[in-house]
């Protein structure tokens, strides 16, 4: 993997990294070359692996404390507030620590689609983020379920229900997840299961992520390749280690402010109700994160037309890689696919907004074009694009001013001749 | 079982299509209360604290549950701070049930410091049953539970009044400008003078609403003053840590051409 072969100093450490290369993953990851010009989009990658571990941490001891069962798992999460040690400290991070993690996830991902590290050939490390994410959102579901309050149980009512509109089999599938005939004790029992399993998966497949991502290197903000290592790369260590800790610091501030300031304001108060069948609450909405989503689902009539075209909106970001017909990687130098990156994230944001809002009237109407507009810019809008987009003249070199012309011919010429 | 599923599948699904949001009912907003434990150093009026304990022993206690709570909570810092021996006494001023004993009997002894919040109804049902039908919330968490949290909880207890010419009222329901729907199934238990307090206050509907409530988001965040304070030092380490890598950064970097 690395580009010159490490050699242990000490002959112990050379026996043991003979039979297990552990001191050569080590230099490798510290030498890693990195593009010296990643700006502050490039951190989140960090901001996640650490979000991961204290999900981890602060869940491990929860679990501790936490009893899965439809009449301790309120009282329970009580106590931990009350008379766990630092348990209200530990459940807030824990709790905003999900808010956080997925806010640093939505960064990443745009900062994704805005420089273009979808691409070849990136695919890989594309298609297990995309895995990550989607096993996030059923982690983050499943925990919100466990304190067993009336969003928890209501969420769960709801999200589980959607599995019911598969034709012929959809009402078995649903018992089947219940373990009952509604959500009940079993359901809890089997969420609080999964929901101790999946950060593992996800850490499984992050480490692929990484891995997957050492092959080609990063990408960076002119989108070339470079060659590595060389006068356009800097080792990891310590350049970007430094650069990387400084922005979770500024990031943990923020996540401190949530925890220690108002760490209920992400949440919904009705959670603070324990969980009741027979009283549903009059306003059923997921955890912010969820919302665009949401948003999705309520927009069709149908309700299976609704499921459809929700998991459809995840599952068509897995063959992005194969829509997008531009050969230029960063939105930097695609001055029309720039414009239509921007009109996404106000689409996205705008749809998050009418899923927290009662689906009637002009947010139906919002809800519907936001809709239409997220698959259009998918399925129509980035093929076309790419094909008809004049870009702007891309750097040989991230040293190198604009088209000055280097010593040997790169990628970033034979694209520029291409397009 | 099979009838409850479908019925509950109904209503997912008619929620789906049309969910009535709860702001659209009538209630007037809460009335903003300038409460002492608002904001980043916000701490509890102790005073206060032992007030409202006195206004939910001798008013809300005898029909809302506050299960979640013990008595030498009462006696935490952070809390009403009540001496150790006032703590021992309020604790032994209730009947717990403990057991079984060696016969295999239940018995009732005096409160200690460690018993929970003795509940005044065996269970929701009795506690709805006693009530009209209406369950009344364990207060326990009651200031986190409602949209609006103190000033909400506040603004009910002060926002009794005459029903408006139109709106009936069936036995058993009161009007309350603040509720949402407007209809409340707790009557108007406050009234001027209704608690001699300990410390000598006078006891208006105002000072006992406010009192109380201050009671409860103590109840409901009793970690509230020790969350403040230990947030202030966090960011203020974390601000210097940042500081100071931030630096370190800058020096790092300018070993190479590029601006960080």
């Amino acid at each position: 993997m690395s580009d010159h072969e490490y050699i242990p100093k000490s002959k112990a450490a050379k026996w043991f990294n003979d039979r297990l290369p552990l001191l050569t993953l080590g230099a490798h990851l510290t030498d890693y070359p990195t593009p010296k010009n990643l700006n502050y989009w490039w951190t989140f990658g960090g901001i996640l692996t650490f979000c991961l571990i204290t999900q981890i941490v602060t869940g491990i001891v929860l679990a501790m404390h936490y009893v899965a069962h439809a009449d301790l798992a309120f009282g329970s999460v009580e106590h931990i507030m009350r008379n766990v040690n630092y348990g209200w400290l530990i459940r807030y991070i824990h709790s905003n620590g999900a808010s956080m993690f997925f806010l640093a996830v939505y960064i990443h991902i745009f900062r994704s689609l805005f420089y273009g590290s979808y691409k070849s050939p990136r695919e890989i490390i594309w298609i297990l983020g995309l895995m990550i994410y989607l096993l996030m959102m059923a982690a983050a579901f499943l925990g919100y379920v466990l304190p067993w309050g009336q969003m928890s149980f209501w969420g769960a009512t709801v999200i589980t229900n959607l599995f019911s509109a598969i034709p012929l089999v959809g009402e078995s599938i649903t018992t089947w997840l219940w373990g009952a005939y509604s959500v009940d004790n079993p359901t809890l029992n089997r969420f609080f299961s999964l929901h101790y399993l999946f950060p593992f998966l996800i850490l499984g497949l992050v480490v692929l992520h990484i891995w997957a991502l050492h092959i080609p290197g990063n990408n960076n903000p002119v989108g070339i390749d470079i060659k590595k290592p060389s006068k356009d790369t800097v080792p990891f260590h310590p350049y970007i280690t430094i650069k990387d800790a400084f922005a979770l610091l500024v990031f943990m501030i923020i996540f401190a402010g949530f925890v220690f300031f108002t760490p209920n304001v992400l949440g919904h108060s009705d959670n603070y109700i324990p969980a009741n069948p027979l009283v549903t609450p009059a306003h059923i909405v997921p955890e912010w994160y969820l919302l665009p989503f949401y948003a999705i689902l309520r927009s069709v009539p149908d309700k299976l037309g609704g499921v459809i075209l929700m998991f459809s909106a995840i599952f068509i970001l897995f063959v992005l890689p194969w829509l997008d017909t531009s050969k230029v990687r960063s939105a930097v130098f695609r001055p029309i696919y720039r414009q239509f990156f921007w009109i996404l994230v106000v689409d996205v944001l705008m749809l998050g907004y009418v899923g927290a809002m009662p689906a009637e009237g002009v947010y139906l109407v919002l809800a519907r074009v936001g809709t239409i507009y997220y698959f259009l810019h998918f399925i129509v809008v980035l093929p076309v694009v790419g094909l008809l987009e004049k870009t702007d003249p891309i750097p040989m070199s991230i040293s190198e001013p604009v088209m000055t012309g280097g010593a040997e011919p790169s990628l970033a010429r034979k694209l520029n001749e291409k397009v | 079982m099979k009838k409850f599923n479908l019925s509950i599948n109904k209503i997912i699904i008619l929620l789906f299509l049309s969910i009535k949001p709860l702001y659209s009912a009538e209630m007037t907003d809460p009335i903003k209360v300038d409460w002492s434990f608002k904001g980043l150093t916000g701490t509890f009026d102790r005073a206060s604290l032992q007030r409202g304990f006195q206004v939910y022993k001798e008013v809300c206690s005898s029909c809302h549950s506050m299960q979640y709570l013990s008595y030498r909570n009462l006696g935490e810092s952070g809390g009403p701070e009540f001496t150790e021996a006032e703590v021992k006494a309020i604790a032994a001023s209730f009947e717990v049930t403990d057991g079984p004993d060696s016969q295999g009997e239940m018995f009732t002894r005096p409160g200690r410091p460690s018993d929970m919040f003795v509940s005044p109804h065996p269970n929701k049902e009795a506690a709805a049953a006693a009530n009209g039908g209406a369950y009344p919330p364990d207060m326990s968490v009651l200031v986190k539970a409602r949209k609006g949290g103190a000033n909400y909880i506040y603004s009910v207890l002060v926002g009794y009044e005459d029903p408006p010419p139109g709106v009936t009222l069936d036995q058993g329901v009161y009007y309350n400008k603040y509720m949402i729907g407007n209809k409340i199934k707790m009557p108007n238990n406050l009234e001027d003078g209704l608690i001699e307090y300990a410390d000598g206050t006078v006891s208006t509907v105002d000072q006992m609403a406010k009192d109380v409530t201050t009671f409860l988001a103590w109840a409901a965040e009793p970690e509230l003053e020790e969350r403040h304070r230990t947030g202030v030092k966090v960011i203020i380490y974390l601000i210097l840590l940042t500081t100071l890598v931030y630096l370190s950064m800058k020096k790092i970097w300018s070993r190479v051409d590029t601006e960080v």
